[in-house]
């Protein structure tokens, strides 16, 4: 079986700060991490390649330092990577950006199964997933909470709000998972000393073949008018203290004066 | 930065981290109140930290010494029980990969790698720095060894599945006339006795151990007889030189512990890190866990090299455990009176640096090695 697993280099969201005045992200002293759900779509690729055998690809586009998530998922047990990495691909929108990796899986071709992250935890917009499974034509299954694969299909459950769904589909598909599907594995120090031995590949936009009308700037319809914080909420805080029971009371009784109860 | 470490150690530093972050540091008050994780063990098993020493035709990470040190740097910042557990898993499965028989490393090693715990006895109640003076005895006999006597302070004790125990064989003979043995924790007649009550690293296991007339076969000899305090001398390098980083680790903890209260107290109107009585103190901080730093590196990478590096990484040792204890004290202060409490962590960090100066090598002794080497040297 042949998996190709996307990830995205995001900053680590518990230090993450918008500037106030222009809106912009606060990079300085920001570390870069794998996306947390990317994790876990690494880690859904490795389960399956353990229990059914075959290759994983990982994928990711960005500048240069983008590849540390890369090697990264090589150190958790994927076989190869590729980063589309291009002046050309930058200020790409979902549309654009699921477009060239979409090209970047049609030139690896022979895919069984793809697997992204539900959504990334910088911008949330869950659409890179589905745009690439739009542009190859294949199923796409997002929300993805369990994984099988049974003579050709993927048999799937979907977490959703109020119930789970169980969808079998014919691969090749795309699958979108979320946090629960598993918990990512450490790389292992021994995973590590492997990882840049595997084969590594960097591929520019013309290298997939990509119409340069549909990639960057001028591929992206859609633009951010501004980037603003939510006004923080005024919460105050109270802290009860004494035995359990009186600590119990005394929430019941404020619940019960502001009419909550 | 003089440390020039490669792509994979970057990795491997990054990765310690986030494990540090993520699984350590939330476990440390815990341990300090409780004593050895369990649960916390199981998961440095399976991240594959056990074996990171190990290469890897024994199924181990393959790390050298700079690697080794890296992790236990960064296991430090969030834990000094977890950095003294991991030392004592090392350095004892060090001691067979460095003087084993090919079969005792086929059969060992693999286990290490797999998570098998391993300690390292040498230390007796009556016998440290004079090794010399170790009472344990092994008797040779026609199908092995008869083991008998104790050991105390033995890091792992009490939760390790093996034991690599110095005994004499040939008491007449000093220290030539100590051997290892590996001792498995079902070996009948071995004794272990309660956890110690430890000042700091109270998540680390300490025991005594006794011996009573434990059978042990032919094969349970490590490497070559009268050999064990030249081996252990030179694995204790290794020791020291992880020691090192560990305080690197601890002390840059307890700065990041003050930096982050100097911000947000507040004296005479301002934050106090705007007083220089305060602000300085960082300065002297920075600068001895920079020099800490390279220390601890210069010797991993002496000994990585496979050059001699016993003066380097006693040197390492000697000031980063010394200079440790102040760093975490001068961190306290940061702190006032809040510093005494057992509600800021600081308070268990002063605790925990505090036996570094004494274990793999007291300050006393590692001054008679590094003063020896200088004063020998031409």
């Amino acid at each position: 079986m042949k998996i190709l697993v996307f990830v995205k280099q995001v900053p680590d969201t518990d230090d993450v700060k918008l500037d106030p005045r222009t809106g912009n992200l606060m990079r300085e002293g920001v570390q870069s991490i794998m996306n947390p759900l990317d994790a876990n779509a690494v880690e859904t690729a490795i389960k399956l390649k353990e229990e059914y055998g075959g290759t994983i690809t990982a994928i990711s586009m960005g500048p240069p330092q983008a590849d540390d998530v890369l090697k990264k998922a090589l150190a958790m047990g994927c076989d190869e990577s590729v980063l589309l990495s291009d002046r050309a691909l930058g200020g790409a929108d979902t549309l654009a950006t699921g477009y060239p990796l979409a090209k970047a899986a049609e030139k690896i071709g022979g895919y069984d199964l793809l697997i992204c992250g539900r959504h990334a935890v910088d911008a949330e917009t869950a659409q890179t997933g589905p745009i690439i499974a739009g542009f190859l034509d294949i199923p796409q299954v997002t929300l993805v909470d369990s994984v099988k694969i049974e003579d050709g299909y993927a048999v799937c459950t979907r977490l959703l709000p109020d119930r789970t769904e169980t969808v079998r589909v014919r691969m090749p598909a795309l699958i979108t998972v979320c946090q629960e599907i598993n918990t990512p594995r450490y790389p292992k120090p021994a995973g590590i000393m492997k990882a840049l031995k595997k084969p590594r590949y960097v591929w520019t936009a013309k290298d997939i073949e990509c119409d340069p009308a549909m990639i960057g700037v001028s591929g992206s319809p859609s633009m951010n008018k501004k980037i603003f914080e939510p006004p923080k909420r005024n919460t105050d805080t109270k802290y009860f203290t004494g035995p359990i029971e009186d600590v119990a009371k005394q929430i019941v009784d404020v619940f019960q004066a502001e009419n909550l109860i | 930065m003089l440390i020039q470490f490669t792509e994979e150690q970057k990795m491997l530093r990054d990765m310690a981290r986030e494990f540090t972050k993520n699984e350590i540091a939330p476990r440390d008050k815990w341990m300090d109140e409780n004593g050895f994780d369990w649960e916390l063990c199981k998961k440095i098993q399976a991240a594959g930290f056990m074996g990171a020493n190990i290469p890897e035709q024994y199924g181990g990470g393959g790390g050298g010494i700079v690697d080794t040190t890296i992790i236990a740097q960064e296991f430090a910042r969030g834990s000094a029980s977890v950095a003294t557990f991991m030392g004592g898993q090392w350095l004892a499965s060090n001691l067979i990969l460095e003087n084993g028989t090919d079969e005792q490393r086929q059969q060992y090693l693999p286990l290490a790698c797999s998570g098998k715990i391993f300690a390292f006895g040498l230390t007796e109640a009556n016998a440290g720095s004079d090794a010399a003076g170790i009472k344990s005895l092994a008797v040779e006999t026609k199908d092995g060894w008869v083991l008998n006597g104790s050991k105390a302070w033995i890091t792992n004790s009490g939760v390790a599945d093996y034991y690599i125990i110095l005994a004499m064989t040939d008491p007449d003979q000093g220290t030539s006339g100590i051997s290892a043995f590996i001792v498995p924790k079902e070996a009948k007649g071995l004794a272990i006795g309660k956890f110690e009550e430890k000042m700091g690293v109270r998540g680390s296991a300490t025991c005594e151990l006794a011996f009573d007339n434990i059978k042990l076969p032919k094969e349970a000899l490590l490497g070559v007889r009268g050999k064990g305090f030249k081996m252990a001398m030179q694995t204790l390098d290794i020791g020291r030189i992880s020691a090192s980083a560990v305080c690197a680790g601890i002390s840059d903890h307890a700065l990041q512990l003050a930096k982050a209260y100097a911000n947000e107290r507040k004296a005479f109107g301002k934050p106090i890190k705007a007083f220089q009585g305060v602000a300085f103190r960082f300065a002297d901080m920075y600068a001895e866990i920079k020099a800490m730093e390279l220390l601890a590196y210069d010797a991993a990478t002496t000994k990585d090299a496979g050059l001699r590096c016993s003066q380097d990484a006693a040197a390492a040792k000697l000031f980063a455990t010394e200079r440790g204890i102040q760093i975490c004290l001068q961190a306290q202060a940061v702190f006032g009176g809040n510093g005494m409490s057992k509600e800021y962590d600081i308070e268990r960090l002063v605790r925990d640096i505090r036996v570094w100066s004494v274990m793999e090598g007291s300050t006393e002794i590692l001054r008679m090695i590094v003063s020896g080497g200088v004063l020998a040297s031409k």
